[in-house]
């Protein structure tokens, strides 16, 4: 007998986008607040944990079709190559530069390469732990 | 160009992340090959560099010594970070011909370049946490290396290694959290300050001899080397190699660095317990290097024994020591890679690891023979060749001090450490030739390529001993003169 589990799909549908949204959030108030790429990370991948609870394996790997061991990879080139740019302008590895942007839409917005370098952690996170969740998951 | 020392670092790191992308093995395989030539021209620039200019150091991020993280090249660390990579390069071309495409599929080549990130980085740094999180890096890389096929052995074998490291890191953080709240520093060179105007006091001690429990645990000294024997037994050949050479002599550059750089203050007790424990170090090795009849076996516990003559070495604490403890441990690495690559040529052609069931295979295998041969006996420290000049040195240093006993056993260890390989020799080269089952099979050339071209490497390090002479009392002066180093990091 096939468990009817129309609950729980709809309250993800909901859940979902609110708990994105708060993790990006977590993620861009980082340098002023508590949060960052790692608990950012952690809480992307916590909802997509919640999208793999609710639906089957391979209707997730159709929405977000995404090999999470290529994540990892792009993760980790962000955070390195944030650092190696510094060897191009003969600054110490890892060293960051920021300045005062006048964008557009957003105004007077502060810009630091150490988002990008948070940007790295973040995807390396989500890669790690989904990774890890679906190569359980998968096996027999 | 400042970031110079932070090469070694950067280049396998980069090619492990590329290597993540690449399906192709043969792309795989080239790049490896160019990220680690890269790291050995980049770590030959920078060992001329330290030779030409002193100590160099880079404020990592911009930031100040002690505020950030600081990486320093001595030339104890030039020289290692040097040796590493040509160890990484001879292993990496040995596991073209004999780690199975099984393998090279699942990111065998990117955790190899990750290890090497984890040695070169633990080699390079001047923050006890960072040196850490190295480790941390470097041990992963091996757990990853060590399962890698899946087989019984290795599943069994892995578990116990990563019982053993995990707790023995537990153990790290925890002493670094006693040193941090007694120091309130984690720079280097700023703790072996603060060490120095406390004058050591008895809570210092404490914390030296955990050191010396969580490196000897690293470094298999004895009693901490139990775990050894076993897990160096499970993976195959150009793993075990890296292994040997690389991973226990990390644990014994830390012991090297803190008890020259931070508790050389109150020798009586710490150097002591080194000396003591170095002795039964070595005496334990011995025992096991003569007791099997599993080539393995033998070559492993040679380990064991090199991490005991080292650290005598370095607890007798004179020049003359020391800079024959820098000798000694470049010397091992090189032959004691040689020698595990060797031995798999061995287990490849023979299908066994058993002494008794393996002879005459100088006939059919000559220059597998003679190399082995050569690597035997610059093991034990014959004179011309690589093994002699820093086990006199370490003798000459400890008969100095009126450390008799210990010199005593360092010399009938060479005795002991020769039986054991000419063992391996006699009982396996010589005799009558048997034929074994796929021996045809073995591209014997190729894989002697890398052992030979460490044993060349090994062959001139000895004959040509006067003029790296100099790069190695260069090494040892940071070693003897702590200042050196911490002027060099504060800029004072």
């Amino acid at each position: 007998m096939k468990t009817n589990d129309v609950i729980l799909q709809t309250v993800t549908k909901i859940t979902l986008f609110i708990i994105i949204l708060f993790s990006i959030h977590l993620f861009f108030a980082g340098h002023y607040y508590p949060g960052g790429g790692f608990i950012g990370g952690l809480m992307t991948s916590g909802a997509i944990v919640l999208l793999l609870l609710a639906y089957d394996m391979k209707t997730v790997a159709n929405i977000l079709p995404i090999d999470y061991k290529y994540m990892i990879g792009v993760g980790l080139l962000f955070s390195v190559g944030t650092g190696a740019g510094a060897l191009l302008f003969d600054a110490p590895f890892l060293t960051h530069a920021h300045s005062h942007v006048l964008l557009p839409l957003l105004g007077d917005t502060a810009l630091h390469t150490a988002v990008l370098f948070d940007t790295g952690v973040y995807l390396v996170v989500i890669g790690v732990t989904m990774t890890i969740i679906q190569t359980i998951g998968e096996d027999e | 160009m400042s970031n110079l020392l932070i090469l070694p670092i950067l280049i396998p790191l980069f090619a492990g992340i590329f290597l993540i992308f690449i399906k192709n093995v043969n792309f795989q395989r080239w790049l490896s090959v160019i990220s680690s030539v890269a790291t050995i021209i980049a770590s030959v620039a920078l060992v001329q560099t330290v030779r030409n200019k002193g100590v160099q150091t880079l404020d990592v991020s911009s930031w100040e010594a002690p505020f950030g993280i600081t990486l320093v090249s001595d030339m104890f660390s030039a020289l290692l970070v040097l040796t590493t990579s040509v160890i990484a390069l001879a292993c990496l071309i040995y596991s073209f011909h004999s780690i199975g495409k099984e393998r090279e599929k699942f990111y065998y080549y990117s955790v190899f370049q990750f290890l090497i990130v984890g040695v070169n980085g633990a080699f390079t740094t001047g923050d006890i946490f960072n040196l850490f999180v190295f480790f941390e890096v470097m041990l992963m890389s091996s757990y990853v290396l060590l399962v890698l096929g899946g087989t019984k052995i290795q599943l069994r074998e892995s578990i116990k290694y990563i019982l053993v490291n995990v707790i023995s890191s537990a153990l790290f953080v925890i002493t670094v959290a006693y040193l941090y709240s007694v120091v309130g520093t984690l720079n280097m060179a700023h703790i072996s300050e603060r060490i120095q105007l406390a004058g050591q006091p008895g809570i210092l001690t404490v914390i030296a001899v955990m050191f010396l429990i969580v490196f000897g645990l690293k470094g298999a000294i004895f009693p901490l080397y139990f775990w050894l024997p076993g897990s160096y037994y499970a993976p195959p050949a150009p793993v075990m190699a890296l292994f040997g050479a690389l991973l226990t002599k990390v644990g014994v550059y830390s012991i090297t660095r803190t008890f020259t750089l931070f508790f050389y203050h109150d020798q009586g007790f710490t150097h002591q317990l080194i000396s003591v424990l170095a002795m039964l170090t070595i005496i334990v090795g011995v025992i096991g290097a003569i007791a099997y009849w599993d080539v393995k076996k033998i070559i492993i516990y040679n380990i064991i024994v090199a991490v005991g003559v080292i650290l005598f070495g370095i607890s007798v604490m004179t020049p003359d020591s020391l800079t024959g403890s820098v000798f000694y441990l470049i010397h091992d690495m090189l032959i004691k890679a040689a020698l595990f690559l060797l031995v798999g040529i061995v287990i490849r052609i023979t299908g066994t690891s058993n002494l008794k069931q393996v002879s005459g295979l100088i006939k059919n295998y000559p220059g597998v023979a003679w190399t082995f041969f050569i690597a035997a006996i610059a093991l034990a420290g014959v004179p011309p060749l690589s093994g002699f000049v820093g086990k006199l040195l370490i003798i000459r240093g400890g008969f100095e001090q009126g450390q008799f006993i210990g010199a005593a056993i360092v010399l009938m260890s060479s005795l002991l450490v020769l039986f054991s390989v000419m063992k391996i020799f006699i009982n396996g080269f010589w005799g009558t030739p048997r034929s074994y089952e796929g021996e045809a099979g073995v591209p014997v050339k190729w894989l002697l390529l890398s052992p030979a071209l460490l044993v060349g490497l090994s062959v001139l390090y000895g004959l040509g001993s006067e003029a790296i002479y100099p790069y190695i009392t260069q090494a040892s002066e940071t070693l003897v003169n702590p200042a050196i180093y911490i002027d060099a990091v504060l800029k004072e």
